[in-house]
């Protein structure tokens, strides 16, 4: 795979000419022994364990808090670069958040017969409970990740888009961190867009959709608790943001009203920044048993008294079945051919696609339209004939359940590994932020890269890690 | 702030210095064992569970009383909740649910102490536990030098709040275990192992040469009891713990212009000790008087929760 694949460094000529702009960090990695990039590598890893910025996987018990590996040789993009992916993602959020706001309102993609209504409809991330519900200032989707896989100089795709709680933007800040203070002298060499400024916008954009009648409105942050595998990523936007960190169990409702309890008493809330899903928010209408959630917070929320950030139900925009069907939906809302293709995606719920799926299971990747972190998926030509014949009755048992796309030839970027620096698969999710007042998006994003030679999963319950991702200012790209 | 939060800051102060206090008694427990015969070396062993409160829980876990499964009981046993070992789980547990009201340098010190006892099951011989104590030691101060360097605001007195009521109740717990050395004025000094055991008692709460500084006299029974109950120059002593407890809750009341009963019991109790000396103590009953302290401590601690809505 890695050697067919297009390397961000060296384009496709196997490490014998970088790409244009691209000749400085060929020099450095040329330059700084590999000792030396180990020693530097290893003092950031020992940085987080020491930080705590740690994850928990799924299934394990407490003392299995894992670092997720970080990378040392960082990732670049050029100006030009940034600037077309910009404005493809913010073109896909808008469309986004115009679809969310109308499968919930007029349903007018619906009746257009531009997506399937039963999709929609009959989808468990729709959420009923919300038809007709506007949130404040009609935002839905204020903060997403969207997931980029790149094939060629110019060919990026969507993987995926993350409209719930998108996690990975202390990544994005903590790793920068890391290589302003290991590798300062790469920001003499280029010039680096800072990403700092994350938190105060997502400030910002938290406090511009409070409740319009809310006049010093407070914000806080509610997380799932300490044992949640994000939990780092949330006690450090709070603390960045200034913010306080709440679990379920600190707030209450009172008459439709979000109350937090303080040594001081109440104290009212109006903006929740949530990074617990839909299903636990409010036990009185989701998760019966969630002991996560907020009682009565979907009514408070419904009477206009609490902000909810991200607005509960976007799930249905970030839904894989929903996924095949975002290029349609991107030209149906913004008028114009999306800027950031899809993955060619089959829908093996419409039968011409699944008998072409069933033929060519060992080329595909076949996923769980309900499925997230790597679970639930083949990766055809990775897999052995046994566990594709047990995927093929799995899938024949429920096609609608399932998507497959090829396996896209993903770019490589230098990794540092134990056999010296080697091309490793990577993915992007940059986070868009929707806010009152318009879209941001912070110059750089987080870069999973996979470490084990030839894999294609980035994920970081499966072994993959992260690099910082240097978006360069517009002189400094070549 | 949340009260979930102060809660957190609160024990993470009082599992902190619990750990400390541990550390300490192990030290010196091991010190007073060298120097005695089998004996005496296995009471010290035995006095240091009773300080510890842990007599019948150590029974219960089913252990010969050994100096080092005794060891291994208070520094390391997961099933001891109030081992050095499970204190540092606990205070790590609440810093990291309490992560944004504490310093980076502070959580960090929480964290490494942590770190430096999980993956250990055993402390080794005497040598091995000495370092292993010495380790430990060396992060709790890191973490109260990372505490002295916070703003002076709520974050700051709670986790200090915690401190100083485990503190207390840690001094009135050694002196109770150990009243029975503590002669009234005008005993004869005993021999050798009474002169270890207070040296003893004065290393466990870091008091051996501030003795010396204070009385300029050799080491006499009623003046170290003196010394831990009524000098306020000594940190750890009971009345410096409750004078300090009264001033964080006063700090707290400042900020928000209300008191409540905590403040009512901490001052409550401080003017009472102002009240009387060391020679009242003695002929009232010295154990009295600390089992009388305890209770206050705890009846303390539970206003605090009370009026802080712990919850």
């Amino acid at each position: 795979m890695a050697s067919k694949a297009f390397d961000e460094l060296w384009g496709t000529s196997r490490g014998r000419k970088p790409r244009q702009g691209f000749e400085p960090l060929a020099q450095w990695i040329a330059e700084t022994p590999a000792a030396e990039l180990d020693r530097r590598q290893q003092a950031a890893e020992t940085a987080f364990r020491t930080l705590g910025i740690t994850f928990n996987v799924y299934g394990d018990d407490e003392a299995a808090e894992r670092i997720i590996p970080f990378d040392i040789v960082p990732r670049i993009f050029t100006a030009a670069e940034w600037a077309r992916l910009s404005e493809g993602l913010e073109q896909r959020v808008w469309a986004i958040n115009a679809f969310i706001a109308d499968v919930y309102g007029e349903r007018k993609i619906l009746a257009d017969g531009i997506v399937p209504a039963d999709i929609v409809l009959a989808n468990p991330q729709y959420c009923v409970q919300l038809a007709g519900a506007k949130p404040p200032h009609g935002v839905h989707a204020h903060i997403c990740g969207i997931d980029l896989v790149r094939t060629g100089p110019d060919d990026f795709f969507v993987l995926e888009d993350n409209c719930r709680t998108p996690s990975g933007v202390s990544y994005m800040l903590e790793n920068r961190e890391a290589m302003l203070r290991l590798c300062p002298e790469l920001f003499d060499i280029f010039p680096v867009r800072p990403v700092d400024t994350y938190p105060d916008l997502l400030r910002d954009t938290l406090f511009s959709v409070a409740p319009p009648d809310a006049r010093n409105p407070v914000g806080v942050l509610l997380t799932p608790g300490h044992f949640n595998s994000a939990y780092y990523e949330h006690s450090f936007l709070a603390d960045n943001m200034g913010i306080e960190l709440v679990e379920g169990s600190d707030l209450e409702v009172d008459d439709d009203l979000v109350w937090m309890r303080t040594i001081d008493g109440r104290v009212r809330v109006d903006v929740i920044y949530r990074r617990i899903d839909d299903d636990f928010l409010d036990p009185l209408i989701f998760n019966r048993n969630s002991l996560l959630g907020v009682p009565g917070l979907m009514a408070a929320y419904l009477a206009g008294n609490v902000s909810l950030v991200n607005a509960p139900g976007t799930g249905i925009a970030d839904d894989k079945a929903i996924y095949s069907y975002m290029p349609e939906i991107v030209r149906y809302y913004a008028g114009e051919e999306p800027k950031l293709p899809n993955v060619q995606t089959f829908r093996c719920r419409e039968p011409e696609a699944l008998s072409y799926v069933l033929d060519h299971l060992g080329e595909l990747v076949v996923k769980l339209v309900d499925g997230s972190g790597g679970y639930g998926m083949l990766v055809g030509p990775a897999s052995t004939a046994k566990q594709i014949e047990k995927f093929r009755a799995a899938l024949m048992a429920e096609p609608h359940r399932y998507i497959a796309q090829p396996t896209l030839a993903l770019s490589t970027v230098p990794t540092l590994t134990d056999s010296g620096i080697v091309p490793r698969h990577v993915d992007f999710r940059p986070f868009v932020l929707t806010g009152a007042e318009g879209m941001k998006t912070v110059p750089g994003g987080l870069t999973r890269v996979a470490l084990p030679e030839g894999s294609l999963v980035v994920n970081s319950s499966q072994g993959g890690g992260t690099k910082d991702s240097m978006i360069l200012l517009a002189d400094g790209s070549g | 702030m949340l009260s979930r939060t102060a809660s957190n800051l609160y024990w993470i102060g009082r599992y902190m210095e619990r750990a400390e206090f541990t550390t300490r008694l192990i030290e010196a427990t091991i010190r007073l064992s060298s120097l005695s015969g089998d004996a005496q070396a296995a009471q010290a062993w035995r006095s240091a569970l009773a300080v510890m409160g842990e007599m019948a829980a150590f029974k219960r876990w089913g252990e010969n009383f050994t100096p080092f499964n005794i060891s291994r009981y208070l520094t390391l046993a997961e099933e001891n909740p109030n081992s050095v070992r499970s204190c540092l789980h606990l205070a790590r547990s609440n810093a990291r649910a309490a992560r944004t009201a504490l310093t980076r340098e502070a959580w960090e010190a929480i964290n490494r102490a942590w770190l430096s006892v999980r993956g250990r099951s055993s402390p080794g011989g005497a040598q091995a536990t000495l370092n292993m104590v010495e380790a430990i030691k060396a992060e709790t101060r890191g973490f109260e030098g990372a505490v002295a360097r916070m703003l002076r605001k709520e974050a700051y007195w709670f986790l200090r709040l915690g401190s100083v009521i485990e503190r207390g109740d840690n001094t009135a717990r050694l002196l109770d275990v150990k009243y029975y050395l503590l002669l009234p004025r005008g005993e004869e000094v005993g021999g050798a192992l009474d002169r270890d055991q207070w040296t003893t008692i004065l290393h466990t709460v870091s008091a051996r040469t501030a003795y010396r500084h204070i009385y300029q006299d050799a080491l006499k029974p009623w003046l170290v009891a003196d010394l831990l109950v009524f000098r306020r120059e000594l940190p750890r002593s009971l009345l410096a713990s409750t004078a300090e407890a009264v001033e964080l809750l006063s700090d707290l009341g400042d900020r928000s212009g209300r008191q409540g009963e905590a403040d009512r019991l901490a001052r409550q109790r401080e003017r009472e000790m102002l009240d009387t000396d060391m020679d009242a103590v003695f002929a009232k009953g010295l154990h009295q008087f600390l089992a009388r302290f305890i209770a206050d401590s705890s009846a303390l601690d539970r206003a605090i929760a009370a009026q802080f809505r712990f919850g």
